[in-house]
């Protein structure tokens, strides 16, 4: 008998503060796909933001609890092609100048993926037996697409959903204007950007919005929201883990 | 130029109040950005060329002493004159030389960035010698008295109601109740205007896409024909061009032309390009009587060998700001000098300073569209990230940032620690926001909750949560 | 040439870690600039025979807002270029450029066509010239400067034409330059004109609202009279 793979979840910090309900979408996709799902305790964040503030000695430090938190399992899978990406993309970048944590940032970076892409190429998942009656858009966070090659995965198991219908958004690759500290150091600009984004989302004529990172989505969300807006806004993983929690912004989080 | 990138932040929360410049905006996206995604898809061997461009550029980049050498020796074997120059001064210094010598009482001009970095116009007209831009979006804003907003369409921030009232208080010789409400009546304009100017230049000046080293040549890309007659028709014609855009011979230079165009404007190649190499020759029926090539270090020299010199393979073809969000919102004058958008944002600390010029690597989301769009694959968020290290090194960011930094930073490699707050955290926020689903304002984020609401988190840390589950789990 | 040569060179071999190149680092890229090698030439044009290469040339010229108009031998040229303009309502003036491949040509025959030869002029409405080669690739026509070739010719009239041979069609940019190379050969190299102007329609700008204009300062039309006389290149 086959063993079952051994997956840790990095939760995000997002997903840990804002939307638990996310987290256990993305257990319940992963025990389905077949996996053994544990989550280690002694995490905390991925340490992009002191990273992209120019804080490498404290993303050093960060860097280096996940590597010990995340040691010894198969994978390591997030839900968020941001935090994903850090880890995959930049911890052996951030250890240039240090051989032996760079050789273990690789290590741990050769076995870390985004959630969806984790499923899709590595678990080889083709479908999924959620059932969603509504039209979704989907928005190809920035990182998830450019640094991991996160592109086509959702939609193949979205189309899966029974009941759902995708309709692609103009310029669903464009970044949405959340970018971490730069939706608050820099607020009026993304405002603009967010803008042109909702603009989009509301002329694609769906009813939802996908993606899958929590910035993006609290960020679209609070832009819709402050709109007037009602399309239903979720984190990919909730819809094809067929999760049933309010949206985000709706009324009945929090409670 | 005189640089106002240090208000970075109130230039761009002008630009985003500005009705003009959004509406003009919206011509980017739809114009050179979709025909430059045309165009690459039109050229299977894209990715190739993207490699070896790469290649030609850090092969001359590694041997840069050599082929400016030997570009000087061709110049010179072909009876045009190469003039070092250290900084913008010596390059004003040398140009107005040339001029004086010649009498030159005007001077047409092609769109040159090294010209704006030098702040040629104004010098050249406090010294009695009057310049005329002739690239057709140049001379609007010269008209305007404003710098340029993009590197390959320096107007683009205009709409043409704008461009048809400077055309009517400039040209006050033409029949006032003329019709100027398209753009081929401006054009039109534009080309009866500027003709004479052309016919009676003492000099030209242009700048250079690329200089060749094998041959002594300069190259121009141009779609107007601006820069040909700027050349042709004068005694001299002066090239202004910084030490980088040399490459080694006329190969490299093909090699690097099929992907300019495509990248600028998604055009397969430039109306005009045109390769130029010493004066007229004896028997030449035209042509200017004298080539100099004025060569600027200005920064660049120092690059070499640093974090930054991958940024001295850029070709100015301005993808990067054709599609970067950043630059859509604000327009390139919010950065405040001669380069906007990202390959702005990297080269503008390196050549005024990070004092100044701090703000611009900040404004990035690091979507990494530009990198992406790059046609020397140039690593531009990687750049814009060091310079971020450049500013938390010496202290720049402002105290209450780098507090907030601090905080977060101290807790979150204590996970343990971390957990116990987050936890408490979790149910805080969840309670304020409790049953509405979403704050309208966040007194620690007014920047985000000015203009968007922020959805209220579920009141439960994951961690905790999960803990819980767990338990339960073992307890049956 | 003045002083700033040497502290240029200076800060780049500072930068470089290094003093001037060794001699086997300066011998190979000596070498580079000797045999300029070829990069990669995408296959579009390459890879078609003469006649392809004929059709490609056409293709991508017309598409880049040039017209062309063949004919079967060079003295059907006058009369093409006379019919063009009247078609067109454009002047029946022309000037054209002291070029011997021009000077052959008949253009006594169409008598309400005044011709005048010499360097153009801001009046003369109409502008024939000769060219080199033409590039296949992106419809491109090579024009160089010469006795015979006065530049202002391509660019001061309203309409440019340029009678063009079909064996003076090329693939790529580099079939053009190799061309040149060979009918220029001097000691060891070659002379290179003052300009070489790669041309590729007529003039344009999009300055004003991204809204693409012809004519900007440049020939507003650029036709080309494409001679297909069947001759090996």
């Amino acid at each position: 008998m086959t063993e079952k793979p051994r997956v840790a979840l990095f939760v995000t910090c997002l997903v840990d503060l804002f939307r638990p309900t996310v987290g256990f979408a993305a257990v319940k996709l992963l025990e389905d796909a077949g996996c053994a799902v544990e989550v280690p305790r002694l995490q905390s964040c991925c340490g992009q933001p002191a990273y992209n503030s120019g804080d490498r000695k404290s993303a050093q430090a960060i860097a280096r609890t996940v590597i010990a938190a995340f040691a010894g399992f198969d994978y390591v899978v997030a839900p968020s092609g941001s935090c994903a990406g850090m880890i995959k993309v930049h911890y052996p970048a951030l250890f240039a100048d240090d051989r032996a944590s760079a050789d273990q940032a690789r290590e741990l970076a050769d076995r870390t993926y985004e959630l969806i892409s984790f499923l899709v190429d590595v678990m080889k998942v083709e479908r999924v037996t959620a059932r969603y009656d509504g039209v979704a858009t989907y928005h190809d966070s920035c990182s998830g697409l450019r640094e991991l090659g996160v592109k086509s995965q959702p939609r193949q198991l979205l189309a899966s959903v029974a009941g759902l219908t995708l309709k692609e958004m103009r310029d669903c690759e464009v970044c949405c204007g959340f970018g971490g500290t730069f939706a608050i150091k820099y607020g009026d600009i993304s405002d603009k950007i967010v803008e042109e984004k909702t603009g989009n989302i509301r002329a694609s004529g769906a009813d939802t919005l996908l993606a899958g990172d929590m910035g993006c989505l609290l960020n679209m969300a609070g832009k819709l929201e402050r709109a007037g807006d009602r399309t239903k806004v979720r984190h990919v993983a909730e819809v094809l883990a067929g999760v049933a929690a309010p949206a985000l912004g709706e009324p009945g989080n929090g409670e | 130029m005189k640089p106002t990138s240090r208000a970075f932040k109130a230039n761009a929360r002008h630009a985003l109040g500005d009705p003009n410049l959004q509406r003009a905006m919206v011509n980017l996206r739809t114009g050179f950005a979709e025909r430059r995604a045309h165009a690459v898809a039109q050229l299977p061997e894209w990715e190739e060329l993207r490699e070896q461009a790469v290649a030609i550029k850090k092969d001359t980049l590694a041997h840069l002493d050599f082929y400016l050498e030997a570009f000087e020796r061709n110049v010179i074997a072909n009876d045009g004159q190469v003039h070092w120059c250290r900084d913008a001064a010596e390059a004003n210094e040398t140009v107005l030389a040339i001029c004086r010598r010649l009498g030159a009482k005007t001077v047409t001009k092609g769109k040159s960035m090294i010209g704006e970095e030098m702040g040629v116009n104004d010098y050249l007209e406090a010294n009695g010698i009057t310049p005329v831009e002739t690239d057709l979006g140049e001379y609007i804003i010269q008209i305007r008295h404003e710098p340029p907003s993009h590197i390959i369409a320096p107007a683009v921030h205009l709409v043409k109601e704008q461009i048809a009232q400077s055309f009517r208080e400039t040209h006050r010789d033409l029949d006032a109740t003329r019709p100027l409400n398209d753009s081929r009546q401006m054009c039109d304009e534009a080309r009866a205007v500027l003709r004479p100017r052309f016919l009676a230049a003492d000099v030209g000046i242009t700048g250079a896409n690329f200089l060749v080293a094998e041959t002594g040549s300069s190259i121009i890309v141009t779609n107007e024909g601006n820069g040909d007659l700027t050349q042709t028709l004068p005694k001299a014609h002066i090239v202004l061009a910084s030490l980088e855009k040399v490459v080694p011979t006329l190969e490299d230079a093909a090699t690097i032309l099929r992907l300019l165009a495509r990248s600028a404007t998604g055009q397969e190649f430039s109306s005009y390009t045109t390769v130029s190499t010493g004066p007229r020759r004896r028997d030449d029926a035209d042509g200017p009587g004298e080539y100099h090539v004025v060569l600027l270090d200005n920064g660049r020299s120092a690059l070499l060998g640093g974090e930054f010199e991958d940024m001295l393979r850029c070709i100015r073809c301005a993808a990067c700001l054709n599609h970067c969000p950043v630059y859509r919102a604000i327009g390139g004058q919010s950065y405040g000098w001669v380069y906007p958008g990202p390959m702005g944002s990297v080269l503008t600390p390196s050549l005024i300073g990070i004092e100044q010029a701090g703000n611009l690597p900040n404004a990035s989301t690091f979507c990494g569209q530009c990198e992406s769009v790059c046609p020397m694959k140039i690593p531009l968020p990687k750049m814009m990230r060091h310079w971020r290290e450049c500013e938390f090194q010496r202290h720049l960011p402002p105290p209450a940032y780098r507090l907030g930094l601090a905080v977060w930073g101290f807790f979150a490699r204590r996970p343990a620690l971390y957990r116990r707050i987050a936890d408490v955290g979790a149910r805080v926020l969840g309670y304020v926001g409790g049953g509405r689903g979403r704050f309208r304002a966040l007194p620690v984020a007014t920047g985000w909750t000015r203009t968007r609401d922020m959805p209220s988190p579920e009141g439960r840390s994951f961690m905790s949560l999960w803990a819980e589950r767990q338990a339960q789990r073992k307890s049956r | 040439m003045n002083g700033s040569r040497d502290p240029i060179l200076n800060s780049i071999r500072r930068s470089l870690k290094r003093g001037p190149l060794a001699p086997e680092a300066a011998a190979a890229c000596e070498s580079r600039l000797a045999t300029h090698r070829r990069n990669l030439i995408p296959a579009r044009a390459r890879t078609l025979p003469l006649r392809g290469q004929l059709e490609l040339f056409i293709k991508m010229a017309e598409t880049v807002n040039a017209t062309v108009a063949r004919v079967k031998q060079a003295n059907d040229a006058p009369a093409a270029i006379a019919d063009y303009l009247s078609r067109l309502n454009l002047p029946s003036r022309l000037v054209r450029a002291p070029d011997p491949v021009l000077d052959a040509l008949p253009w006594g025959e169409r008598p309400l066509l005044e011709t005048r030869r010499g360097v153009a002029e801001d009046s003369d409405p109409v502008g024939v010239t000769a060219c080199f080669a033409a590039i296949a690739e992106t419809g491109t026509l090579m024009l160089h400067s010469s006795a015979a070739g006065p530049t202002r010719n391509n660019f001061l009239p309203d309409t440019h034409i340029v009678v063009l041979r079909a064996s003076q069609v090329v693939a790529a940019y580099e079939d053009g330059w190799d061309r040149l190379r060979a009918a220029r050969r001097r000691d060891g190299g070659f002379a290179m004109p003052r300009t070489v102007n790669f041309i590729t329609g007529p003039s344009r700008t999009a300055d004003i609202e991204q809204k693409i204009e012809l004519g900007a300062h440049g020939p507003r039309r650029l036709h080309i009279v494409l001679i297909d006389d069947g001759e090996a290149a």
